[in-house]
């Protein structure tokens, strides 16, 4: 299949209920609202389409081959000898995975989307490079989901984003698997001076263990990093993720948020912020809502090297307070309806600079979820 | 509308309210003064049915129904409304959000209602989160208009309300029990827990009772009372012997 082909057919084979799943990842087939798409079944890239101008999708073997320069970005931001999961990556002779490049001075609010499906193979390894050059802006969207008949496999993947110069990339990731599918994403960024990065994450189906630390490494003045993470454990999963901002540069900033909910499985919800320059300023939130038994860890770091630094950490754990309940019967709503008003809340993290279309998404996942509370 | 009957109360194993009677008809609003920790909010609250006030004895009779061990929002439904003296702080639930949940009315009518008590700029804000003590008022009655509860109890409305607020705290009170229509059509009650007596400079009341360790020790005029308790403090209600 060549590389730039693109074959929305393959997408609509798919059974209706896999291509549900994809849906609520923020999968439009139609891409209404979407200004490019890739499409990976395990090892297969099956769509690689982009309307904007200035705003180049190409699978990651063709992106090496038509610029020289992308190898300079290729295993920059995240080493290959990070762990074994990095390791299994590099070895790959036939790396799949999408590059974006947004050229200079690009900016398209409408997002790409690039969705990650894992179907008929144990193992589905992605290597992304996301690239926005100096002034640029884009919006990207990965959703990533298992079959709905796959019981059990893994997903490893290294993204490695690169905001440069006055760049700002917002990278939404949408998480869909199953009980029984494990999953290593390993991603890296670096901001550049004046440069945004702001990554939202969202996982609120069941999975059987998510591991991730996302870094963002702010080496240019002004650059600024937000992590926003809403996540749900439902019973035999195990999310073990976090998130670090090494503030590098005068006048970073960095804000991570998570809110994080248990209905009976794990959250481990690291974070971890380092200020070593001057005028740097870093906040770490966790708040997490035990709503049956099960654990919500918050190991919230903070570490300033310098007088120049401000950093700070607030995380709370417990279960919804009685008297907020309570309140909202007063008001004539039913315990239930109370119980969810109130998780609805808890997880409504607005987004500064979010597209509608993004928040939609996220705001599609949390009603789904919420039929589960 | 509100027949309270040999009402005992207990908090955490103690009891905390003793026989108490109470009736109040269609149409009226009802005082109740008392020192600090002689149980007002508890009545208030046992009224509304919050857990950890339970009735160990007596009955609560709304319109005619016994609601004595009714779920809270079942109350709420028949028409008892509450203005809370210290709301919680829900963090994340958007005012607006919160409206929405506890109406039919649309956005439009909402965003209406709210700039009549000037809290059209808190609908996109976590409820009471950060409110200062006018704004937390103004909320709590935003929530009644949009509620209308035929029965209203109000747990110290003027604490923490400077004066320009507490004209307008007074008026949207006056409002929420139909104060302007005459009482033999007036279908809204109240019951009003006061400290000073300042809601009485923009509402009559019709009568007034007082709180003392759990025990209602009379009742009358509410201006009366609240004359002799300025005048002479509540040692004076232990001796009347109104009861």
């Amino acid at each position: 299949m060549s590389a730039l082909q693109t074959d929305v057919g393959d997408i609509e084979r798919l059974p209706e209920k896999d291509r549900e799943r994809l849906a609520l990842t923020g999968l439009e087939v139609g891409m209404q609202n979407r200004c490019g798409s890739f499409f990976q079944i395990d090892q297969d890239v099956i769509q690689t389409t982009c309307g904007a101008e200035g705003i180049e999708m190409i699978p990651i073997k063709a992106a090496l081959e038509k610029y020289d320069w992308v190898k300079d970005y290729y295993w920059n931001a995240v080493p290959k000898d990070k762990d074994k999961y990095t390791e299994y990556l590099a070895k790959q002779e036939n790396p799949q995975g999408l590059v974006v490049i947004a050229h200079e001075g690009v900016k398209v609010e409408m997002p790409l989307q690039a969705c990650l499906f894992l179907r008929d193979e144990p193992v589905q390894h992605v290597h992304n490079l996301f690239i926005a050059r100096e002034g640029s802006e884009i919006n990207i969207i990965s959703g990533c989901a298992s079959s709905w008949q796959k019981e059990h496999g893994a997903h490893i993947g290294v993204t490695e984003i690169y905001v440069g110069k006055g760049a700002k990339v917002t990278s939404t990731m949408i998480h869909n698997w199953k009980e029984g599918i494990s999953v290593f994403p390993r991603s890296a960024t670096v901001v550049e001076e004046d440069g945004t990065f702001l990554s939202n994450y969202v996982c609120m189906q069941p999975v059987r263990r998510i591991d991730m630390y996302p870094t963002a490494r702010l080496v240019g003045k002004n650059a600024v990093a937000r992590f926003s993470s809403i996540v749900v454990a439902t019973p035999g999963s195990t999310l073990d993720l976090g998130s670090r901002a090494i503030l590098g540069a005068e006048n970073a900033s960095a804000e991570l948020i998570t809110r994080a909910i248990t209905t009976g499985g794990t959250i481990i919800s690291r974070g971890h912020i380092l200020g070593e320059k001057d005028n740097t300023r870093g906040h770490i939130e966790c708040k997490g809502l035990i709503l049956k038994d099960g654990t919500v860890h918050a190991i919230p770091e903070i570490e300033g090297t310098l007088t120049g630094t401000e950093l700070s950490h607030e995380a709370a754990v417990g279960k919804i307070a009685r008297h907020e309940i309570e309140y909202l019967m007063a008001r004539g709503l039913s315990e239930e309806e109370a119980t969810a008003t109130i998780i609805r809340g808890f997880l409504d993290v607005k987004i500064s600079g979010l597209p509608a279309v993004l928040q939609e998404q996220i705001d599609a996942a949390i009603d789904k979820a919420e039929s589960g509370f | 509308m509100l027949d309270i009957s040999d009402l005992h109360v207990e908090v955490d194993g103690t009891e905390k309210l003793h026989d108490i009677n109470l009736h109040i008809g269609q149409g009226e609003t009802h005082i109740l003064m008392g020192p600090n920790g002689s149980g007002k909010s508890t009545l208030l609250k046992a009224i509304m049915g919050f857990g950890g006030y339970t009735i160990t004895s007596g009955s609560i009779v709304f319109r005619g129904t016994d609601i004595t061990r009714m779920p809270i929002h079942e109350r709420a439904h028949l028409g008892i409304g509450m203005m809370f003296q210290h709301p919680p702080a829900i963090s994340g639930l958007k005012l607006g959000k919160l409206l929405t949940a506890t109406s039919h009315l649309g956005n439009d009518a909402l965003e209406a209602l709210a700039q009549t008590v000037n809290m059209d700029h808190f609908l996109a804000r976590d409820t009471n989160v950060g409110f200062s003590g006018g704004e937390i008022k103004r909320s709590e009655v935003l929530q009644l208009k949009v509620q209308q509860p035929d029965f209203l109890m109000l747990d110290e409305p003027e604490s923490g309300v400077d004066l320009e607020n507490m004209a307008l705290m007074g008026k949207e009170i006056a409002n929420l029990l139909e104060k302007d229509i005459h009482i033999v059509n007036r279908r809204k009650s109240g019951l009003i827990i006061t400290h000073t007596g300042y809601i009485l400079d923009y509402l009559e009341a019709d009568q007034g009772h007082v709180l003392i360790d759990g025990r209602i020790r009379c009742h009358g005029n509410p201006r009366e009372i609240l004359r002799v308790v300025k005048e002479k403090g509540y040692g004076e209600c232990l001796r009347c012997k109104q009861m």
